[in-house]
């Protein structure tokens, strides 16, 4: 099992690296906030593996108000492009 | 280590897989709404099967119940926050990628109102 948590955390590193280049690459707003919404799903599933390595956690409470505020966030800043354009 | 327990490491990894993909695709593909379209499915389907693994892993019935809300909350608003960037995304007109040939949207528009 100890292997298999750390597969996943290295398989999450990469993706959280992969999201923030993402993010810094020059492109549109909506772009961006498809990264950073991306960004927080990896967390959540980190926060989850971290919950599968002895059975509880902690953190399962962030979990739960990690993934609001991804969603509450991206649909503020989707309303906020509809109004003020693109770039 | 129970048969549980291995179907818990395999969701795990497959859940991991899928989201790397996603991450993948969110670098690799052309225009914004396919790189929605990698990142909302292919990352919601990995975090959800990584929460469903560690949800058979869980020691107490919270953590459990705690998880599979969440897995709950993911699949509810992870299409509609992807339906509301795609969205705004068309209306402030983000161009499609070069590959792409089909755009229904626009024939739509030209049938509803030729004057346009």
């Amino acid at each position: 099992m100890t292997v298999v948590i750390a597969v996943c955390l290295g398989l999450l590193v990469i993706s959280a690296l992969l999201c923030t280049a993402r993010l810094v690459r020059p492109g549109v707003l909506a772009d961006r906030v498809v990264a950073m919404d991306t960004l927080l799903i990896v967390l959540v599933a980190g926060i989850a593996v971290d919950a599968a390595r002895n059975g509880r956690s902690s953190f399962l409470d962030a979990l739960l108000v990690v993934s609001l505020v991804a969603f509450i966030s991206s649909a503020a800043v989707a309303g906020f492009i509809e109004r003020r354009g693109a770039q | 280590m129970t048969a549980l327990d291995v179907l818990a490491a395999a969701l795990l990894l497959l859940g991991a897989v899928f989201v790397t993909l996603g991450c993948v695709g969110l670098q690799r593909f052309d225009d914004v709404y396919a790189r929605i379209h990698a990142a909302s499915k292919a990352s919601t389907l990995g975090v959800v099967l990584i929460m469903l693994g560690a949800a058979l892993r869980a020691a107490q019935t919270e953590v459990a119940v705690k998880l599979l809300l969440a897995v709950v909350l993911q699949l509810v608003t992870a299409p509609i926050a992807a339906h509301l960037i795609g969205r705004a995304a068309y209306r402030t007109g983000t161009e499609l990628g070069v590959r792409t040939t089909v755009n229904e949207l626009a024939d739509a528009k030209a049938s509803r109102d030729p004057m346009e």
